[in-house]
């Protein structure tokens, strides 16, 4: 596998968008090919090597790519968007859609994130050590098929609206979310491993939800139907399992209606 | 002697009161009386050539304002969209269609963010409607079928004054002969508000906690039971409210800034859609949301045939209208320091953005179109005056419904002062010169491409 080095060492006034940072763009690229790709900060379209210093080549394919990004990229939108294939590590934090339409590869971010990262994902993995923002894994506005598939990993807290629209993959959060968890989901599994706010898989209509820690404000349409034992992300332990949302409308299968569930630790 | 207009609409809130009769002088220039308005709008009408300027002002390095003609102000506004590199033009909820369109159009040119009021009120309302759909209908339907009104989050009382004696709860419509004798009205809201006082049935639902309600309302709806208490009310007050909605002939759900502007905002309005969907099993329901400003659906209309999204548009990359609040929407774009220029119309962003985005916007050039001075025409570094719409400028705008109504004006705007849709045209026509310059100047340089362009 190849690596090239970003670093950012002429930050952007405002914010960069940068949607062509990904391995597929990046593959069969020298060093000075990728200076020279597109970077957008508001309506100005400018090099790569504007802003950063590029460092070795790309790999023959995708798969073949790694990139790594060094300095501040607080300001830097979009970075592995509609990825397919290899590896993107983010030394620091990283701005908004991080992994957004994803479809393969792994993107590790060691900071923080801000919103909508690992919207409508459909396969690969989005690790991130620090918090996350709001709509998480969630999907784009107005698009009902949310989160196809894959892993979104965050080891803080998130914000609110994880896994709107879920339709399958599994997000698990390490620390606290807030309101809003799988609202609308039809699928997927959300782990959520500190306490949650509020909301949670409200409108949900299939799918699994499970809350480690307390939920302040549980929703009315989820009713509990009796206790399991399950390990969860390589945790055994008891939960109390809940089904609903009772006022929304759900399928019938082999006779038998389904429901989304909810588990809360015992 | 004195002329009398009729059938003139009223520049004030989304009802669009459409049977004023407004009285004006002989030369056409002083509006002497207004009947049938509220008292919010027969003020517009009587103070609108109070404070007036008929020239831009131009912030001087003193610190006060000095007088500019309009074409050195349209300059200035051009030279500040061109160089900015992330232009931000907001408002649009005071004004017609024919100048949002005109808008759009520079904002298209310049490579901005265009953006209107519904983004700090009604714009979790279009993300609910792109998730959920809008089972609506229009107020003259409310008028002459519905028998059960429901005011969530909303007191039209103070808000839209008029609201419920021509549409919801008072007129006597062609299947509602009995007036407000046959109807039943419910009304949800944390306070105790006028519009309560209406009210057969008033739930005084915990702040903040409507999702939770919405969502007991709808499990009771199929047929589950739920807690004792949810969001602060009983239950037996929740079984009996669902009953009186499934009972109904016909009924209408009008929520307002009780929902849209408490925690979850979209997903608010999305539940109550999801609500209204499940009581057409039962019988007719719609879902209305009480929009604001008399004009404030027209920019969702209009960008949405322009643009296909109704507000927080970023035209920055010009070929493709790139949409998602949270990250376009205007005082998200401030509070992140995400744009560079300021262009204020229509609305007082001055003084209704919290003041934290206020002072980041500040931080780049301002320019305020408004007739009057505001609170933000305080803070600008340009002023230009424009007529009134609906007083002294006439144009399409759309009621709360999603209903085009043609205004008309009563009045002569003051000597020489030009119109929103004018000055945006001319703005248009400045940036388009600017640009020929440009590339004058520099022939390898042609207008910057799109992010599609090199496909």
């Amino acid at each position: 596998m190849k690596t090239v080095t970003l670093t950012l060492e002429n930050p952007p006034e405002l914010y960069l968008e940068g949607q062509n940072i990904t391995p597929d763009n990046f593959a069969g690229k020298t060093a000075a090919e990728l200076a020279a790709i597109d970077i957008w900060e508001g309506k100005l379209k400018s090099p790569l090597g504007k802003h950063f210093a590029v460092a070795g080549n790309g790999g023959a394919t995708a798969a073949d790519t790694k990139i790594v990004l060094r300095g501040d990229c607080t300001r830097v939108k979009r970075i592995g968007q509609q990825m397919t294939a290899g590896e993107i590590v983010i030394e620091g934090n990283a701005d908004m859609y991080i992994g957004g339409w994803m479809k393969g590869g792994k993107i590790h971010v060691k900071g923080n994130v801000d919103s909508f990262c690992g919207i409508g994902m459909e396969g690969g993995e989005l690790i991130v050590d620090g918090n996350a923002g709001h709509h998480l894994g969630s999907s784009p506005r107005g698009e009902w098929r949310g989160m196809q598939g894959g892993v979104i990993r965050v080891a803080g807290d998130a914000g609110n609206d994880t896994g709107t629209f879920i339709n399958g993959g599994t997000i698990i959060i390490g620390g606290d979310a807030d309101i809003h968890i799988s609202t609308h989901g039809e699928g997927g599994t959300v782990i959520v491993k500190g306490n949650a706010k509020g909301r949670v898989g409200g409108q949900m209509v299939k799918g699994d939800i499970y809350v480690f820690g307390e939920i302040e404000n549980p929703l009315p349409g989820f009713k509990l139907v009796g206790e399991v034992e399950q390990e969860v992300d390589g945790v055994k332990g008891r939960f109390a399992h809940h089904i609903g949302d009772l006022g929304e409308r759900h399928p019938v299968s082999k006779g038998k209606t389904v429901y989304a569930n909810l588990y809360t630790q015992i | 002697m004195a002329k009398k207009i009729e059938n003139v609409g009223c520049p004030f809130c989304g009802v669009c009161c459409d049977d004023l009769v407004v009285t004006v002088s002989d030369d056409g220039k002083k509006i002497l009386e207004v009947e049938n308005a509220c008292i919010i709008g027969s003020t517009v009408f009587h103070r609108a050539m109070e404070d007036r300027h008929a020239l831009p002002r131009l912030r001087q390095p003193d610190g006060t304002y000095k007088e500019i003609s309009y074409d050195e102000a349209i300059d200035y506004t051009a030279k500040v969209l061109q160089k900015a590199k992330k232009p931000l033009i907001y408002g649009f909820g005071s004004t017609n269609c024919e100048g949002m369109a005109a808008a759009a159009k520079v904002a298209e040119k310049a490579g901005a963010v265009i953006d209107n009021c519904a983004s700090i009120c009604h714009g979790s309302s279009f993300l609910a409607i792109f998730d959920n759909g809008y089972p609506s209908c229009t107020l003259g339907e409310t008028k002459n079928r519905a028998d059960v009104i429901v005011y969530w989050g909303a007191n039209p009382a103070h808000a839209h004054p008029r609201h419920m004696s021509r549409y919801s709860i008072f007129p006597r419509g062609f299947f509602t002969g009995k007036g407000h004798k046959g109807r039943k009205i419910i009304v949800i809201d944390p306070r105790h508000t006028d519009t309560a006082q209406v009210a057969d049935i008033h739930l005084q639902v915990k702040q903040g906690h409507d999702y939770d309600l919405f969502d007991a309302f709808r499990t009771v709806l199929r047929g589950h039971d739920i807690p004792d208490e949810v969001a602060g009310v009983k239950k037996e007050k929740i079984v009996e409210a669902v009953e009186i909605l499934k009972k109904a002939r016909f009924g209408t759900i009008f929520y307002g800034m009780g929902l849209c502007h408490s925690d979850g905002r979209n997903h608010n309005v999305d539940i109550a859609i999801s609500l209204t969907r499940d009581l057409n099993d039962f019988t007719k329901w719609t879902i209305m949301a009480m929009r604001g400003h008399y004009n404030i659906t027209g920019p969702g209309a209009v960008w949405s045939w322009q643009y296909g999204f109704p507000y927080c548009l970023d035209l920055t990359k010009r070929d493709i209208a790139h949409m998602n609040p949270g990250e376009t929407s205007s005082v998200d774009l401030a509070m992140r320091d995400e744009v560079d220029a300021f262009i204020n119309i229509g609305t007082d962003a001055a003084a209704h953005f919290p003041i934290e985005p206020v002072k980041h916007l500040r931080k780049h050039p301002w320019i305020t179109i408004d007739p009057h001075p505001t609170m933000a025409t305080e803070i600008s570094d340009l002023h230009i005056p424009v007529g009134i719409v609906g007083v002294e400028v006439p144009g399409i705008v759309y009621r709360m419904d999603n209903v085009p109504i043609q205004y008309r004006k009563v009045i002569d705007a003051p000597d020489g002062v030009l119109n929103d849709e004018e000055l945006f045209e001319r703005i248009y026509q400045r940036l388009c010169e600017l640009e020929a310059e440009d590339a004058a100047k520099t022939p390898a340089k042609t207008t910057p491409e799109g992010v599609r362009a090199g496909e």
